[in-house]
């Protein structure tokens, strides 16, 4: 089975900065694969290579085996690639449903008298936030008096509604509480069910190897690891995520001196 | 059973207090009550006309500017602009033309190209609107008077009451008809047209949805491909639209206009809007709100006539009413979001 996305040694420098340095990935349909690292680790590059926000300077990028180069988002967008960021998703004071519709509304009639299709908007959202296990009280109701981990969801049910194949999410758990970020990751596996192929950047491994299919470690942004799940144990990824022997020269350094 | 139907449907209190326009309702009936009481020629038929025709003169304005504060900019140049419309179109017929209708329609287009330079220099230099605007109303403010004095030699243009197509014009801007006792002006229809359209194009239109977007959330509006700067640009000239048809109503409803005029009407529009519910920091608002706003500048300023006070006071009123307004309205929409 072809990849929906594969990353095969990208690099990417800003100036004489290198930001990115032969990093591969591989995103499978059904399957989530989770981008690790701390800050500044080149997990933003490496979104926005992909969302086509930026290009990579060497390597090659596929989709579905042909190579693709994005000279813009709506690119990207139209491979079905959808990106969900931390808070840039709504718009808070406008209802559910016309955030849900946002920038592809919907309309019926025809000329001057175009107009919202309302009743289709509000029933399509409803059952598109449904079918991701979302119990809304009211499709009325503010975005913004929704919790940060509902607001994330209705962004993913946006994505999935709308024919993405390829979903990524930029710390989507990172804001929240555990509880909140529990809910979110219900519905990335909801995702994940519904056959899209989701890419989920954190910092942390707890989360990743809660649903995590395939595990690729940045540092100062180069890749130091690329697992499949039963490659690698939690323990394992904390570890290496805390930055292994780094971890444990801090540990020494760390310690009281004897008395 | 559904998940979503184990939820209680939402009860009708709740929606009715999420309603923008709420709190000016309250104020409006309170403003109305009040001048019943304190004055006796208040409940007259024929003054409803004259409280009807004050308010609409505000409200024809005050929709687009309501518009464009839910999509989240100012414009202090909309009381001028309705002077310099006037201007443009008498001046025009009388210089160039016999006919007064070139004049208005040259007007039309110089009002709608200041609109859009409004519209272009703010998406352009992407600087906040109050400056921009406070700049073009300076500009507009000196122009008007600057080729009035320049070309007709005084403050006010030449009269064009005897030009062809006055008559029509005038038909269509500035007349009156009776029904029963109540005198209405043509500007009464006008505002109740802009007020329908305007809500129709808020709520159910892309371009409302838009509009909502823009004020509400541009960097999230704008990475879902809504484009804010031409939005904008439009609502710019959604008002220098508006302006015209005020404009033209000045011009015609006597023969003359004086270049000084419509200086500080641009406060009224943005307290007509605000007090209609309108969020100063945008993607919140109503048109019929900023038309009840507007309802209420009009009880106001005639009311104390009727109740035979100084109408030095007036501006005090308006004043107290826009703070208890805006006061009234955070109440309201903190507890509609705990209702919730």
């Amino acid at each position: 089975m072809t990849a929906l996305v594969k990353l095969t040694g990208v690099s990417k420098a800003y100036g004489h900065v290198r930001a990115l340095e032969d990093v591969s990935l591989e995103v499978h349909a059904g399957e989530i694969t989770c981008v690790l690292g701390d800050n500044g680790a080149g997990k933003s590059t490496l979104i926005k290579i992909i969302a086509g926000l930026h290009q990579h300077d060497r390597g090659s990028y596929e989709i579905e085996g042909a190579p693709v180069r994005h000279a813009s988002p709506r690119e990207a967008l139209d491979h079905g690639i959808a990106t969900v960021y931390q808070d840039l998703a709504v718009v808070p004071l406008m209802p559910v449903w016309r955030n849900f519709f946002l920038g592809s509304e919907p309309r019926k009639g025809r000329g001057p008298f175009k107009r919202l299709d309302v009743a289709m908007m509000r029933e399509t959202t409803r059952t598109a936030l449904r079918d991701m296990g979302i119990d809304l009280r009211d499709v009325d109701q503010p975005i913004g008096t929704l919790s940060g981990g509902q607001r994330q969801c209705v962004a993913i049910a946006r994505a999935v509604h709308f024919g993405a194949k390829v979903l990524i999410l930029d710390e989507p758990t990172a804001a929240l509480g555990v509880r909140q970020s529990g809910v979110v990751l219900k519905y990335v596996a909801a995702a994940r069910d519904a056959g899209l192929g989701v890419v989920l950047i954190t910092h942390n491994p707890h989360h990743a190897h809660l649903v995590g299919d395939r595990f690729v470690l940045l540092r100062r942004g180069t890749m130091t690891g690329s697992y499949t799940r039963d490659g690698i144990t939690v323990d394992e990824l904390t570890r290496e995520m805390a930055g292994g022997t780094d971890l444990e020269a801090l540990a020494h350094e760390l310690r009281r001196p004897a008395p | 059973m559904t998940a979503d139907s184990l939820a209680p449907p939402r009860r009708l209190g709740n929606r009715l207090f999420g309603r923008p326009e709420l709190g000016a309702v309250v104020g409006a009936v309170a403003v109305f009550v009040f001048f019943s009481v304190a004055a006796d020629s208040f409940l007259r038929p024929a003054s409803l006309g004259t409280v009807l025709y004050a308010a609409s003169t505000i409200g024809i304005m005050a929709v687009p500017v309501a518009l464009l504060m839910i999509g989240g900019e100012f414009d202090l140049s909309a009381g001028v602009l309705v002077t310099s419309s006037a201007l443009v179109s008498s001046m025009f017929s009388y210089q160039m033309t016999a006919n007064v209708w070139v004049g208005v329609g040259v007007s039309l287009l110089v009002t709608l190209a200041i609109g859009f330079f409004n519209g272009i220099m703010l998406s352009r230099t992407k600087l906040p609107s109050f400056i921009i605007t406070l700049g073009t109303f300076l500009m507009l403010t000196g122009l008007n008077l600057g080729f009035t004095k320049l070309i007709d030699g005084t403050v006010s243009t030449k009269s064009i009451a005897d030009m062809e197509g006055f008559a029509s014009a005038r038909a269509l801007f500035a007349s009156h008809l009776t029904i029963g006792d109540v005198g209405l002006q043509v500007t009464i229809l006008w505002w109740i047209v802009l007020v329908a359209v305007a809500t129709w194009v808020l709520l159910r239109t892309r371009a409302g949805n838009w509009i909502f977007a823009s004020g509400g959330g541009p960097d999230a509006a704008r990475a879902v491909g809504v484009p804010v700067t031409r939005t904008k640009t439009g609502l710019y000239m959604a008002v220098a639209f508006c302006a015209w048809i005020s404009g033209q109503h000045l011009l015609f409803s006597f023969d003359v206009v004086q270049s000084g005029e419509g200086i500080g009407n641009e406060f009224l529009y943005i307290i007509a809007a605000v007090i209609g519910g309108c969020l100063m920091t945008g993607g919140y608002g109503s048109a019929i709100g900023s038309a009840v706003g507007a309802f209420i500048f009009g009880m106001t300023s005639k009311g104390i006539v009727y109740a035979e006070w100084n109408p030095d006071w007036f501006k005090f009123f308006l004043g107290a009413m826009l703070l208890l307004a805006t006061l009234l309205n955070a109440w309201v929409r903190k507890r509609a979001e705990a209702a919730k």
